[in-house]
Order: C-alpha cells, then sequence, then structure tokens
C-alpha cells in the first residue's frame, strides 16, 4: 500500500465522527462559557451587534432568583431521597433474583428491566393517568381501604415524592443488571470458606457479598447521582414544574430559561451551574471511594 | 446466596412476584384502559377489563392526531441513528488499530465529551444549529444525535483487542481497508454491535428532548413529542393518552422481549464487575 494512502486511513475512520463530535459537543462547552457571560436572546440572534457582554451579572442574579434556588433545593432533594432510594431497591432486587432459581430469575429479571427501556413521555403520561386525584387508580385503591385521595401531583410536597417513586420504578433495570452481574462474580470459595468457619448469613452478607460489590455500588451510585441531577423528562411531562415550582428541577429551569423564554445567556449561565455542580458531586465521590479503600 | 428453608424460598418468591406485579401494573393498566371508551375510563369505580373494547382511540391518533405523521419521523430518525452507529463502529476502529498523529488528543474530545451532561451542550448546540440554519428541519433534528462518545469509546475497547496479525494477514492478501472493515471487523464485532443496535434502536425510538428543541412544526414531530403535544391539548381524554402511550411502549418491550438475551448478555460483556 502507497505511504499517504496508509496515512489517509485513520482519517476515513475517525473523521466524521471526530467531526460532528467536536461540532456539535466539544464546541459547545466552550460557546456555553461565552455566551453565559453576554445577555444574548432571540433579539442578539437575529443581529448579533445587539449582545452585549454583562461578565458575571447572570450568574449573580441566577442566585438572586428565588426560581432557579428552589429548583437547586429540589434537585437536592431529588438527589438525597431518590439516589438512595434507587441503588437500595435494585440492590434488592438483584439479591432476591440471586436467591432464586434460574427460571424465575430470568423471567422477573426481564419484568423489572421493562421499564428502562420504555419512553419516558409514554411512561409518565400513564403515570400521570395513575396519579390523577379524581379518576386515578392510586387513589381507587387507596379509598379501597379508607385512605383519603392523595394529591399525588396537586400538592408541591407530595409532588416531588410522587416523581421520585416514579423515576425510581423507572430507573431501577439498569442498575440492577450490574448488580447481579456482579454478584455473579463473587467466587463461591469465599461463601464455602466462610462456611467451614462457621459464619451464619449475615456475616456472610456484611463480610463477603457487599465487600465484594463495592465498586459495582460504586459505579451505580456515582451513574445515578448524576443521572438524578440531571432530572428533566417526568418534571417536563408530568407537572411542568408545577405545582408553585415545587417539581422544577434545575434541568427543567434551563430548558425553561432557553427554549421558552429564549434567555439564552442566563440559561447557559445556568447550565454552568449545573455542570459544576454534577462535577464537584462526582469529586466528592472519587475522595469517599479513596477514602474507603485505604481501610 | 441460597435461601435455607423452604418458608424462605417462598418468602423470596412471594416479594418477587408482588414487585413484578407492581412493576407491571402502570403497563397493564395502560393497555387496558386504551381499549376503554372516554367514558368508561373515567368511570368510578374502574372497571378492570374494557366493557366495549374499541379501537376508536388507536384510530383517532392515526385519523386525527397525526401519528403516521410522527411515526414516519420517528422511523427516519432511528435510520440515521443506525448510520451513526455505523460511523462511531469505524471511529472506534480507527481509534482501537490504527496509529495516527494527535490520536491521543483525539481521544481525549471523545472523553470529555462523553462525561458531559446533555444540559450543557442543549443551548449552545442549538446556536450552532440556527447559524447553520437546521432548525426546523430532519437534519438539524438528527445530525447533533448521529455521535455518541461512549458508543466509541466501547467499540474501541473491542476493537483493541483484535489481533494486529489478523488484519496485517488481510492486507498481506491484498485487501483493501474498506474491504477489511466491512468484511473481516464488522463479522468479529457482532456480538458487541448487536448490543448497540438494539440500544441504538431504543435510544432514537425514544428520542424526546432534541427533536422537541428543534421541530416547531408539527410535521417534523416524533412520536415522543407528539405524545406530549396531546397529552396538553386532550388533558382528560385518558384513553387517548393510553393508546398513545401504548402505541410508543408496546412495540419496544416486544423488541425488547426478542432480543433481551443479547442485551443481558452485553452487560456480562461489557465487563462491569
Amino acid at each position: 500500500m502507497t505511504k499517504w494512502k496508509y496515512k489517509l486511513m485513520p482519517l476515513f475512520f475517525i473523521g466524521p465522527a471526530v467531526l460532528l463530535l467536536m461540532v456539535f459537543s466539544f464546541a459547545p462547552i466552550f460557546l456555553s462559557l461565552g455566551i453565559s457571560f453576554t445577555d444574548l436572546t432571540l433579539i442578539g440572534l437575529a443581529d448579533w451587534s445587539k449582545v452585549n457582554f454583562v461578565g458575571f451579572e447572570n450568574f449573580v442574579k441566577l442566585f438572586q432568583d428565588e426560581v432557579f434556588l428552589e429548583s437547586i433545593f429540589n434537585t437536592f432533594f431529588y438527589v438525597i431521597i431518590g439516589v438512595p432510594l434507587a441503588v437500595s431497591s435494585s440492590l434488592v432486587i438483584a439479591l432476591l433474583l440471586s436467591m432464586v432459581g434460574k427460571w424465575l430469575s430470568s423471567t422477573f429479571r426481564l419484568i423489572y428491566y421493562m421499564p428502562s427501556v420504555t419512553n419516558i413521555v409514554a411512561i409518565a403520561v400513564v403515570w400521570g393517568f395513575l396519579y390523577n386525584q379524581q379518576y386515578g387508580l392510586f387513589n381507587y385503591i387507596l379509598s379501597l381501604v379508607n385512605i383519603q385521595s392523595v394529591p399525588w401531583l396537586e400538592d408541591p410536597l407530595v409532588a416531588k415524592f410522587s416523581l421520585i417513586i416514579l423515576a425510581v420504578w423507572k430507573s431501577n433495570g439498569v442498575s440492577m443488571l450490574i448488580f447481579l452481574a456482579a454478584l455473579q462474580s463473587i467466587p463461591r470459595d469465599y461463601y464455602e470458606a466462610a462456611d467451614i468457619d462457621g459464619a451464619n448469613r449475615w456475616q456472610k452478607f456484611f463480610k463477603i457479598t457487599l465487600p465484594s460489590m463495592s465498586f459495582a455500588t460504586f459505579f451505580v451510585t456515582v451513574t445515578t447521582v448524576i443521572g438524578w441531577l440531571q432530572f428533566f423528562e417526568e418534571p417536563f411531562v408530568m407537572t411542568d414544574g408545577g405545582p408553585l415550582n415545587g417539581t422544577n428541577s434545575m434541568a427543567l429551569y434551563i430548558y425553561q430559561r432557553g427554549f421558552e423564554y429564549n434567555d439564552f445567556g442566563y440559561a447557559a449561565a445556568a447550565s454552568f451551574v449545573l455542570f459544576i455542580i454534577v462535577i464537584i458531586a462526582t469529586i466528592i465521590q472519587f475522595r469517599f471511594r479513596k477514602k474507603d479503600q485505604t481501610l | 446466596m441460597e435461601p435455607k428453608s423452604k418458608l424462605e424460598k417462598f418468602i423470596v418468591t412471594f416479594l418477587l412476584v408482588f414487585g413484578g406485579i407492581s412493576v407491571s401494573l402502570p403497563f397493564i393498566w395502560m393497555i387496558l384502559s386504551s381499549f376503554k371508551t372516554e367514558r368508561e375510563v373515567l368511570q368510578i369505580p374502574p372497571t378492570l377489563f374494557p366493557q366495549n373494547p374499541t379501537f376508536q382511540n388507536y384510530l383517532e391518533l392515526f385519523q386525527n392526531l397525526n401519528f403516521d405523521v410522527y411515526l414516519v419521523n420517528t422511523l427516519i430518525i432511528v435510520f440515521f441513528s443506525m448510520v451513526g452507529l455505523l460511523l462511531n463502529t469505524m471511529a472506534g476502529y480507527g481509534f482501537g488499530k490504527f496509529e495516527f498523529r494527535g490520536k491521543e488528543i483525539w481521544f481525549m474530545v471523545v472523553l470529555v465529551t462523553m462525561m458531559l451532561p446533555g444540559q450543557i451542550t442543549m443551548i449552545p448546540t442549538y446556536l450552532i444549529i440556527n447559524e447553520m440554519g437546521l432548525t426546523n428541519t430532519m437534519t438539524g433534528i438528527v445530525l447533533p444525535g448521529l455521535i455518541v462518545a461512549f458508543m466509541i469509546f466501547l467499540i474501541r475497547q473491542f476493537m483493541v483487542t483484535v489481533p494486529d496479525d489478523l488484519i496485517e494477514a488481510a492486507r498481506l492478501d491484498g485487501a483493501g481497508e474498506i474491504y477489511i472493515f466491512f468484511k473481516l471487523i464488522i463479522p468479529l464485532a457482532k456480538p458487541i454491535l448487536s448490543v448497540q443496535v438494539i440500544l441504538t434502536f431504543i435510544a432514537s425510538w425514544n428520542s424526546f428532548l432534541w427533536p422537541l428543541i428543534i421541530a416547531n412544526d408539527q410535521r417534523l414531530y416524533t412520536l415522543s413529542v407528539g405524545l406530549s403535544l396531546l397529552q396538553d391539548q386532550y388533558a382528560t381524554n385518558y384513553g387517548l393518552q393510553m393508546a398513545g402511550s401504548a402505541f410508543m411502549v408496546v412495540p419496544i418491550l416486544i423488541i425488547f422481549m426478542i432480543f433481551q438475551k443479547y442485551l443481558v448478555e452485553g452487560f456480562n460483556v461489557s465487563g462491569i464487575k
């Protein structure tokens, strides 16, 4: 093969992908940072000379913006309540699945995984119906045991929990599979050795099973936290951030500011705040992980 | 951990069945409700099975609510995402099996974009699309989602394991690079690619945010965007909403059931311990 041809071949293979990635994913990072220091709106989009550099004004305004602060609070609420629920429930499902025979295990694995592959909009529409205060199935079932109707999506606090329940239901599948793979990779010998030493089940669980899964748990927790920090579709479809901004998340706020108010500079600044929170949350978890390993 | 007694086995199975029912309940309720009439769906106490099963809701979706257009648009997006998968595979092969200048730097770009939250690129990417004059076009909807950095990464990890000798031998036999890629590499990568095909299909069928941002015109809506519009416009017509949801969810569930073996095994192959 001629030399120039060999040099061009890699370009042929990676060229298209890298070019698209540069234009639509990499360049936007810097563009976004640039925009966040301007007052770009729809007007500026039509005539770039009307765009002004405003320094940190957007960021200052953001932290005085009550709706934004509330969306930060809600996002942390989702993470703090939702992540432990999501991680522990998928762990429990994986453990239960590992305790039954192969047929039962693979059948139920399929059922528990189903929500993960389905469309979030469709799911949110269905759950919106289930949560309906008057006609919903949930309140009907509760009424059978004489519990008064719950304002699932009508009360700011209850609505947060309703969205969390839906999101946990939806997200269990993938984490469950990761936990299951981790469980299956624990060598049988460990348990046999523990049996010989006369360990009971709880000892085996806390001394063998859980420590062996520490990487899986770490991986699931990190990805779950990142995912929940970007909570978007559920409040978008079901509540549109309401009632009274009670379910508004940071990601939804960025969308509203950017595409409903066309306040691009301001929204880009908000997206940077979210980005920094994601990075900090990830760094903190890696720190904890390091500490853990030195033990 | 194996359960010790019969009782324990029973409790575990019971918990699994109970959980399984709770997980599938929304799906079952969706399908049952989609065949009910507008009146019956709001009836209290609710009926479990539709009294007079009707296809009216589904017919309505296609006759009056443009779901046929949304379906075509969604399928177009699915098609192009498969083209994207090919580009991702090529890039993964390029990074895994070629030496060239700046390789590390370009791969860093891939890694950085992989970790980026979607919300941060949402606004600037929209502005870029806008500058290109591609808002409200199918190209604008499809283009930004073609390349998935994580997929390039995964495929590269696989390509690294392909022995160099195999490719060299094919070159010595006089096979061209493109021939090698399609006739040797792709068949070799079949296990990992089949997982990616399913995941790509599911992701593109479900794609929501980007079509929502770029498409102003109902003519370009995808099923999920159309469905969220329908939920706004027919807020109390739950039968119709459930039919729309079922139309989006059931095909995916069927595909998932058929190919789940590959998906679940793919998870074990991807080496997460």
